[in-house]
């Protein structure tokens, strides 16, 4: 198993394995030690590896991943899976700002809390959050999935396009132009299945609601000009 | 003897001009700010207030054809293992697919790529036309991230981080419901028909100490290869220049006010900015104090419309300059040859600017199929090449008049200028004299 | 645009290692900020004592004759400690304004850095660890202290410019981020008589508090009440002779975590600053709220105090 001590090794090194891995290699398996913070870590994969990350990363964890497993058993700094496009990444611990920004597809499971724009601008990512999210979470948020088990901070949805979003427990306000909407049967299928795949156990998917776009932000009305 | 009083001819005034009661009436009538495409319409002190000083008795001018006057110019020196060498320094800037129409796109990368320079991507994505047409991509990373992949980023040549640009510094973009079309729904992951109204910071960093870890991961995640552009609007060129060099950029782009945009509001474009004639010599100085001028490069736009223009902005310092609207026109926008189109959009040939409606005759500023297809792009693509050409001849042509055998050895002191304001900006002497407002004695 | 720490020491055990552990705190934030750097220790107060930290560009001349000058100007025998272009004044609490009057008069190179009963401040251009190492910040005890690590953004790179910024006695403030109506603030407390050393931003929002508490504010209402005054983009640590807070500003997109232990209380603009810490790994880390103030005060029993606006 090749294995990178953050302590004695560059990044660049981490980074260029992880690149250079070959369809068809057999070590399949990474593990890094010593992260301590640092940044972009374990970024740019593109190949079906699992990662595993001892300790707390710094901004930019696991950018724009692609097929790759990556488990940071610590915290992640801001950014962590940035317009990942597909794979997972699971933070055991708390996730900084912009969790999943931009991304694409693939999921991402923070096991503690989110803090503020969590899936900021997200365009098709599952994201699943055992604790709490903070403020302007899924701003603009476009496509894919944010389920929260625990409270949402203010402006939750702010500006949404067509992000589904399931919270289990309070929102403190919700954004421009986003509005709780019904639990219909294929939400609950949908939110079931995402449950079991980041592994969360004993929830019922009757415990959520679900808050998506009321959709009069989408062409310009000036009786709507206030939210501006 | 009877008197009769003079008739009094009707006045009116300059403050409320035709234009601004026009507007007035407008706002009443719909209550939305004007949007449109383009950059600022009013008169700001340009190249055409400067002249350069041919050579004559105590400097020697350059034969034309014998004696060389070379045009490269490599961008991305500082980190990038792979720069990218031009042939000439005149680049395409960025404009998006969605803003403009596939075979548009298209034209841009071949007339580029027939003049050894390199073209950009926009607010949209890459697409495959543009990609296999262009010898060398930059591919723009933008606050909206539409269409954002790291295979696009591998396949790019240049990354360009988009801060801000001339026509709106400190604004976002929009792209009205009328240019969403399938494909582009598609390509920004949007429902199609609406609204796009793109964010004006980028999601996941604000301010250059954490725009310098995101450059880190984007080295990372393409193995310190590409160059990294940092392109910015020009409203604090000193500082903005200066911040992009400490957050570890290869390449900074200065956009000044006269730079185009796809679409914003009208009061954006004419009223936040400063011109870019005045842009250039506080980005250079940035450089220059840092250390960093001709190693860090420097790309200047906005309003850019011949040789002579790119002759002066390299004379004040930049490395290269890149067009966007000239790039456009050459193409096709605005075409007299589609007078009757135009008047029937309410407009006149050389005037359209509602190119987020998605109408333009020129089918270059649209997404709808019919109209795009009236632009034949390996036609187009030639005119921008000739284009191109004849600015880099007149480029070298004034260059070897004031004797140097590549236009990046021209220098401020090879011009003057011909209004106060110019000679203020650009900060080179007022004709017939050694006076720089601001820097040197009456 | 910067990094910033600050470390609040609950148990006096550690207080013999304030400066090594702010220390390295700072350093691991060079990435955020090349220009300058600076820190303010809170040291032990000597009764009725006070310190002036002085700069200057030429402390040979300057602080050779310096401690016999002030002694008959103000007929006390101060201390003085002369750390590289820096030098610590320590004087009776009455000969405060004569030795600050006398300064400005006779010795014009030479600026005030900081003055109070406990706080020391030192700031130089340069990178953190040569800042450190140069002012021998590592060997400092105290009780809190804050640091600072520089981008400039609009402001000049100068010793001045660098941070932290103090305005009042024992008070000092770093900053990230960038405020956008310091400029009218700036005139504002001018008119009010408030002298301002810099063009720097953060200085303005170390004078509003200064301003503000001189109005019988405590640290933590001054710093409530900057979220209705102050525009833009900002994070604030900030110490006083017995407090340190942490304010942060609505939109709350310039990074800072905080990490609590029964020992102590820290910030970082990023985690990496906290990680050397003591027990880390046991602390509570959080991001503070948007529109935010936290504070501690050691002459009250230790405790977190949110405001969220």
């Amino acid at each position: 198993m090749p294995y990178f001590d953050l302590s004695e090794t560059p990044l660049r090194e981490l980074n260029r394995a992880l690149h250079a891995i070959a369809p068809g290699a057999n070590d399949r398996e990474f593990e890094v030690a010593n992260p301590r913070g640092s940044h972009a870590v374990a970024v740019g994969c593109q190949a079906p590896v699992a990662v595993t990350i001892k300790g707390s990363v710094g901004y930019y964890c696991a950018g724009m991943n692609s097929a790759a497993t990556i488990t940071v058993h610590g915290s992640a700094g801001p950014g962590v899976a940035e317009n990942m496009m597909s794979g997972t990444v699971i933070v055991e611990g708390d996730a900084s700002q912009y969790a999943g920004a931009t991304g694409r597809g693939g999921l991402l499971v923070i096991k503690g809390n989110a803090a503020s724009r969590c899936g900021i601008s997200m365009k098709g990512i599952d994201i699943v959050v055992h604790g709490d999210i903070g403020h302007m979470s899924a701003f603009m948020g476009q496509s894919g999935h944010l389920v929260v088990l625990g409270n949402a901070g203010d402006a939750l949805g702010d500006s949404l396009y067509e992000a589904k979003l399931f919270v289990r427990g309070t929102v403190k306000s919700l954004g421009a132009d986003c509005v709780e909407k019904e639990m219909r049967p294929e939400h609950h299928a949908v939110l079931a299945a995402l449950l079991e795949k980041a592994g969360v156990t004993g929830v019922e998917t009757t415990e959520f609601k679900r808050y998506g776009s009321a959709r009069k932000l989408y062409n310009f009305n000036i009786d709507n000009a206030d939210a501006y | 003897m009877t008197y009769h009083n003079p008739p009094t001819p009707p006045r009116k005034s300059a403050t409320f001009d035709d234009a601004s009661l026009a507007e007035i009436r407008r706002a009443a009538a719909t209550g939305i700010y004007d949007i449109r495409g383009g950059g600022t319409k009013k008169k700001l002190p340009h190249f055409d207030d400067l002249s350069f000083l041919g050579a004559s008795m105590s400097r020697y001018p350059l034969e034309g054809y014998r004696e060389r006057c070379d045009t490269s110019v490599t961008l991305g020196t500082r980190f990038a293992a792979k720069p990218l060498h031009l042939k000439i320094p005149i680049t395409i800037a960025g404009m998006s697919f969605g803003a403009l129409s596939g075979p548009a796109k298209e034209a841009l990368g071949r007339g580029a790529t027939l003049s050894g320079t390199s073209t950009t991507t926009g607010d949209g994505g890459m697409t495959d036309e543009e990609r296999g047409h262009s010898d060398l991509l930059v591919y723009q990373y933008l606050p909206s991230r539409y269409g954002m992949n790291p295979a696009d980023l591998r396949r790019a040549d240049a990354i360009e981080i988009v801060i801000g640009q001339g026509a709106k510094p400190g604004g976002g973009g929009m792209l009205l419901g009328q240019k969403i079309s399938d494909r582009v729904a598609e390509m920004r992951t949007l429902p199609k028909g609406i609204d796009q109204r793109s964010a004006c910071r980028h999601p996941d960093w604000t301010g250059p100490d954490d725009l310098e870890i995101k450059i880190l991961e984007l080295r990372e995640i393409t193995d310190w290869e590409k160059p990294i552009y940092i392109k910015v609007g020009g409203s604090r060129p000193y500082y903005d220049t200066a911040l992009a060099v400490k957050a570890g950029a290869d390449v900074v782009v200065v956009d000044g006010m006269q730079g185009g945009t796809a679409a914003t509001q009208d009061v954006f474009i004419e009223n936040v900015g400063q011109p870019t004639l005045a842009c250039i010599r506080p980005a250079v100085k940035a450089l220059q104090d840092l250390g960093m001028h001709r190693k860090v490069q420097l790309v200047v736009s906005g309003g850019i419309r011949n040789g002579a223009d790119v002759a002066k902005a390299l004379a004040l310092g930049a490395d290269a300059v890149s067009i966007g609207t000239a790039a456009l026109v050459a193409i096709g926008d605005n075409d007299p040859k589609w007078e009757r189109e135009y008047n029937a959009l309410g407009t006149t040939a050389g005037a359209y600017d509602d190119w987020h409606e998605g109408k333009d005759p020129a089918g270059i500023t649209t997404q709808d199929p019919e109209l795009a297809a009236r632009l034949d792009p390996v036609a187009a693509g030639r005119r921008l090449a000739n284009y191109l050409k004849v600015m880099t001849l007149e480029a070298q042509t004034i260059a070897r008049a004031c004797g140097h055998n590549h236009l990046h050895n021209l220098e401020p002191e090879d011009l003057c200028a011909l209004t106060i304001e110019a000679a203020a900006m650009a900060q080179v002497p007022l004709a017939g004299t050694d006076w720089i407002p601001g820097k040197t004695g009456l | 645009m910067c990094g910033i720490v600050g470390l609040f020491l609950k148990d006096p055990a550690l207080e013999p290692r304030l400066g090594e552990l702010l220390s390295d705190m700072l350093i691991t934030m060079t990435d955020r900020g090349p220009d300058s750097a600076g820190i303010a220790i809170y040291g032990k107060p000597g009764p009725g004592r006070v310190k002036l930290t002085l700069q200057s560009d030429r402390p040979d001349e300057d602080f050779e004759t310096i401690a016999e000058r002030l002694s008959h100007v103000t007929r006390t025998a101060p201390k003085v400690a002369v750390k590289s272009s820096h030098a610590v004044v320590q004087l009776p609490a009455a000969a405060l304004d004569e030795a600050r009057a006398f300064i400005r008069r006779a010795l014009p190179s030479v600026r005030v850095m900081s003055a109070g009963e406990s706080v020391e401040i030192y700031k130089e251009i340069g990178l953190p660890k040569d800042v450190v190492a140069r002012f021998d910040i590592r060997s400092m005890r105290g009780t809190h202290g804050i640091g600072h690590t520089r981008m400039a953004t609009e402001s000049a790179v100068t010793t001045l410019g660098a941070h932290p910024f103090s305005t009042g006695l024992d008070q000092c403030l770093v900053h990230n981020g960038s405020l956008s109506n310091h400029n009218n603030l700036r005139r504002e407390l001018a008119r009010s008589g408030i002298i301002f050393e810099t063009e720097n931003d953060s200085e303005v929002a170390a004078a509003y508090l200064t301003a503000r508490m001189a109005e019988g504010f405590d640290l933590g209402g001054a710093l409530t009440k900057a979220l209705d005054d102050l525009d833009g983009f900002f994070t604030f640590v900030v110490g006083t002779r017995t407090g340190f807070g942490v304010l942060r500003d609505p939109i709350a997109c310039k990074p800072a975590v905080m990490a609590e232990t029964e020992r102590y209380v820290a910030f970082g603009s990023e985690y990496r600053a906290l990680v050397g810490l003591p027990c880390i790994d046991e602390a509570r880390i959080w991001e503070p709220e948007p529109a935010s103030v936290y504070f501690w005060d050691r002459d009250r029993s230790a405790g977190e105090r949110t405001m969220a606006a």
